[in-house]
């Protein structure tokens, strides 16, 4: 078995290309929450206390938009609710660990660190695999606050133009590559992309997010049980 | 309510989404069929996020025509399938997106 601090290690280590475009998702964040008029120490809590892009960025959006606090709130909660199922996912391998680090590693689980993880706890068995999930997480951590901080200072000095912005689909797009060769996982992929695209103006409170989850977790349920007819 | 009061409860519906499932659910629920089945939440989800980034402006309408995202997603998605590589995906995307932009 490995040592504690190598899985950490590990994390860090296959978290790192997603983290590429976490800093300029970062710095707009920052730069656009002082532009809609939080200081800079508010700004700065937001990415301490919900330590999660979309949460954050909805948040702006809806606040900018004048949307009132319990339409913020409980679209933050639609656009999370994804989270309830990394959490079902990853449950599974942390079952037999401690209060405290369910408290802890709960804290860690975004989406990147998710990603990553997935993988590795599924090949591995270890007692100490969750260490895993907390490196990447951790990782993410420090360059999201760090990225928001420079955000804030710099501000206005990072060019819009640069459509910086697009490096947030491309993340997850990326973190794709695999399933794209699945043929089940090409369907899924289509039918819940089409639900959140039609459904994003019609879905209240942001919404969309999870109920084309289920549109596609409901399509690999039908695909999957015909496959095996089969 | 005051701009703290609301970073404080989105913060704790984000958390919460996070800890309810990992504290909730015992190991001895799962079985194969349900473990295929959330093998499946990657493709489930992040569709959604992908799709209304690209195919929905600023403005929430759906752009089609001259919308350089669409191209740009394409190439990254071929260079994905062939390299296999996170780094690659998002670099290309990138650069095409750019070239997109400020070239053609």
């Amino acid at each position: 078995m490995k040592s504690n601090f190598k899985v950490f290690l590990k994390g860090i280590i296959d978290v790192s290309p997603l983290m590429i475009p976490v800093v300029p998702f970062g710095l707009i964040f920052g730069v656009l929450a002082i532009d809609i008029g939080f200081t800079p120490i508010e700004t700065m809590a937001m990415s301490l206390i919900i330590f999660g892009g979309a949460s954050q960025i909805v948040l702006l959006q809806l606040f900018s938009g004048g949307a009132s606090s319990l339409v913020i709130i409980s679209s933050v909660g639609a656009v999370n609710s994804r989270h309830l199922l990394y959490g079902a996912v990853v449950s599974e391998h942390l079952s037999d660990l401690k209060l405290i680090w369910k408290i802890i590693i709960s804290y860690f689980l975004i989406d990147q660190a998710f990603a990553i993880s997935n993988e590795y706890l599924k090949k591995n068995k270890d007692n100490n695999r969750y260490f895993h999930l907390v490196g990447g997480g951790a990782t993410c951590w420090v360059i999201w606050q760090s990225t928001t901080f420079l955000g804030i200072i710099l501000g206005a000095a990072i060019p819009e133009k640069l459509g910086l912005s697009f490096a947030v689909p491309l993340t997850f797009l990326a973190l794709l590559v695999n399933d794209f060769r699945k043929f089940i996982n090409v369907i899924v992929i289509i039918i819940s992309g089409l639900v959140a695209t039609l459904g994003y103006n019609y879905i209240p409170f942001k919404a969309y997010v999870i109920v084309a989850a289920f549109a596609g977790l409901f399509t690999a349920m039908i695909l999957t049980i015909k496959n095996k007819k089969v | 309510m005051s701009n703290w009061a609301l970073i404080l409860y989105c913060g704790l519906i984000t958390y919460l989404t996070r800890f309810s499932m990992i504290a909730l659910i015992k190991k001895e629920m799962f079985n194969d069929r349900i473990r295929e089945i959330l093998s499946f939440v990657p493709s489930a989800i992040f569709p959604a996020i992908i799709f209304p980034a690209i195919f929905i402006n600023d403005k929430g309408l759906f752009e089609i025509d001259d919308n350089p995202k669409i191209l740009a997603a394409i190439i990254a998605m071929v260079i994905g399938i062939f390299s296999r590589s996170i780094i690659a995906t998002i670099f290309s995307g990138l650069a095409s997106y750019w070239f997109l932009i400020f070239v053609v």
